[in-house]
């Protein structure tokens, strides 16, 4: 991992009318990482994205891609990059290893198309065209389209969108060697154990704007509350140990004798518990600290309501 | 999964000639595969051609009627492929993100628009071979100069390239869809394909001859059955419509 960016966004900015879809957003990905943009719908991640892959142009700000600015330098640019579209793309008539076939001669070292075709399952799909593909078939499809030109930089636009779960471990499992490859991918996605499980980067976009950026464990670390948990005697005086703890946690008594303590859980924290049950002559049984998930973390930044 | 390296990037854009040549083979099988254009292009046209000849429905003129009617079906052809059919096919692959798709190929834009005219260009010839053999089969002599022939057929192919691109950048498929097969239809008519222009009332004569249809059929007419020479009126049209047609698409095509 470098620590050169293969994509640079300082101040984006971008309308549609009178609607501001990008609001200032700022977003760096390093060489040969996996970049997760998460975001409620309507955020502005596809608009982020296309603005990288040269469809867009901004209002405001700079967005350089490998270097090149994607509009003006669009022509250097897109032999180097690989694009999946949030849908679409394809002809309707087409069949998938007609398509596939095309995509790769128009580049110059193509990857194997056979080989391709396999590895994402494709070859059931024969002679059936493209219009009566399945949901992830024509998803399948148009990931193997983004990659089989060979690319530095891959852009992936809900890549598991409809997914069953083999299909999603086959997508996630391509998206790890191809990081291993030395290829870089920045990818959005709903699904917060996909970013979890893939990502060494995720920034999380809300409102067109960057609303927190980190690694998974760094984003699940910080911010949101964490959880610890202990059983013991019911009845505990619970009012006591709050006074031990810092001021920022609550504690109480779930059900008889089952416990829960809530705050920043760090090892002082976990000291101070196990050190109040000492005095108290509790032993904490089944005692377990619980990290939250990039899931909670999400909800607690961009909140509960419904997106337009 | 699969070896280590398989992914290692390795980019860059095919030799420019290779990748229109694939494009306009791809495009030329989806147009091939896909029925409705085939009746459009290949159906309507023999039908007509084989339906006039054979029986005395419309008065074409003194003379063989293949003589009149092979023309005009050659004209109508080049419509149906150059206007109508890429129409409703761009049309589509607009509204399915497959032009926004290639757009992030190394195809360049005008390499893609290039593939599309070298299919249309595919797709007629193989049309001429078919309809000229069968209207030999129906007794056609033609006469005149070749060149005049193939210079009227560019043009025209040019200027129906031109309306169609225009009509499938800015409509909607819907509307693009239902509005190429109504133009077509009105042209097939009013254009003097398979109706010489002399039916109509010497009012709506003058303004349907100043339709590239009309330019192309009766341009066609005075060379393979009369034996014109260059007939610079009807070349004269189809040049405005070409340049206007095709300078609109440019400026108004939306790619998304
Ligand atoms: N072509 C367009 N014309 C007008 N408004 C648009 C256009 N594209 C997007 N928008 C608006 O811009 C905002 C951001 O859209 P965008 O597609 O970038 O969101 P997103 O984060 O990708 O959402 P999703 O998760 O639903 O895919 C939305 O409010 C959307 O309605
Ligand atoms: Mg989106």
């Amino acid at each position: 991992m470098g620590n050169e960016s293969v994509v640079q966004v300082t101040g984006l900015v971008k309308r549609y009318g009178s609607k501001t879809a990008v609001d200032g957003l700022d977003l760096r990905v390093r060489t040969g990482t996996v970049t997760a943009v998460l975001g409620p719908n309507g955020a502005g991640k596809t608009t982020t994205i296309e603005t990288c892959e040269g469809y867009r142009r901004p209002d405001a700000g700079t967005v350089r891609v490998l270097g090149l600015d994607p509009v003006r330098e669009a022509g250097a640019l897109r032999p180097r990059i690989g694009v999946m579209l949030q849908s679409g793309g394809v002809y309707s008539g087409a069949r998938a290893n007609e398509m596939l076939r095309h995509m790769a001669k128009l580049h110059a070292h193509p990857l194997d198309v056979g080989a391709l075709i396999e590895r994402l399952g494709l070859e059931s799909c024969g002679r059936t065209t493209y219009r009566r593909l399945s949901g992830g078939q024509q998803q399948r499809l148009a990931l193997a389209m983004a990659v089989v030109g060979r690319p530095e930089l891959v852009f992936l636009d809900e890549p598991t969108a409809g997914l069953d779960p083999q299909a999603r471990r086959a997508t996630w499992d391509l998206v790890r060697d191809l990081r291993a490859d030395g290829v870089s991918v920045i990818l959005t996605t709903h699904h917060m154990d996909e970013a979890e499980q893939l990502a060494d980067e995720v920034a999380i976009i809300d409102a067109g704007k960057v609303i927190a950026e980190g690694t998974p464990e760094a984003l699940c670390r910080g911010g949101a509350e964490n959880t610890l948990r202990f059983s013991g005697r019911p009845g505990l005086d619970v009012g006591s140990l709050l006074k031990a703890l810092p001021p920022d946690s609550a504690a109480a008594e779930l059900t008889p004798g089952a416990y829960r303590v809530s705050g920043t859980v760090d090892p002082q924290l976990l000291a101070t518990v196990t050190s109040w049950c000492a005095q108290h002559g509790v032993m904490p049984e089944k005692i377990a600290v619980e990290r939250h998930t990039l899931e909670d973390v999400f909800l607690e930044l961009t909140g509960k309501e419904l997106r337009g | 999964m699969s070896a280590a390296g398989t992914y290692t990037p390795k980019p860059g854009a095919a030799p420019l000639s290779r990748m229109i040549a694939a494009q306009a083979a791809l495009e030329t099988k989806m147009l091939l595969r896909n029925g409705e254009q085939l009746l459009l292009t290949v159906v309507i046209p023999t039908l007509l051609l084989v339906l006039f000849s054979a029986v005395d429905i419309v008065d074409t003129g003194k003379g063989e009627a293949v003589d009149f009617l092979a023309p005009g079906i050659l004209a109508l052809a080049v419509m149906s492929t150059a206007f109508t059919g890429q129409a409703i096919a761009t049309g589509f692959e607009r509204r399915y993100g497959v032009l926004k798709r290639l757009g992030a190929s190394p195809l360049p834009r005008w390499a893609l628009m290039a593939a599309k005219t070298l299919s249309v260009l595919v797709t007629e010839v193989l049309q001429i071979v078919l309809l000229t053999v069968i209207a030999f089969a129906l007794g056609w002599s033609p006469h005149g100069n070749p060149f005049a022939v193939l210079l009227l057929l560019v043009l025209g192919t040019a200027a129906f390239s031109g309306l169609g691109l225009l009509m499938a950048g800015t409509l909607k498929a819907e509307a693009t869809l239902a509005a190429a097969n109504l133009v077509f239809l009105l042209l097939l008519v009013g254009g003097g394909v398979i109706v010489p222009l002399d039916k109509f009332p010497d009012a709506a004569q003058s303004v349907l001859g100043l339709l590239p249809i009309s330019a192309l059929s009766d341009g066609l007419r005075d060379v393979l059955q009369h034996g014109a020479g260059m007939p610079w009126g009807d070349l004269g049209i189809l040049a405005v419509w070409a340049v206007v047609g095709l300078g609109a698409a440019g400026k108004f095509f939306r790619w998304e």
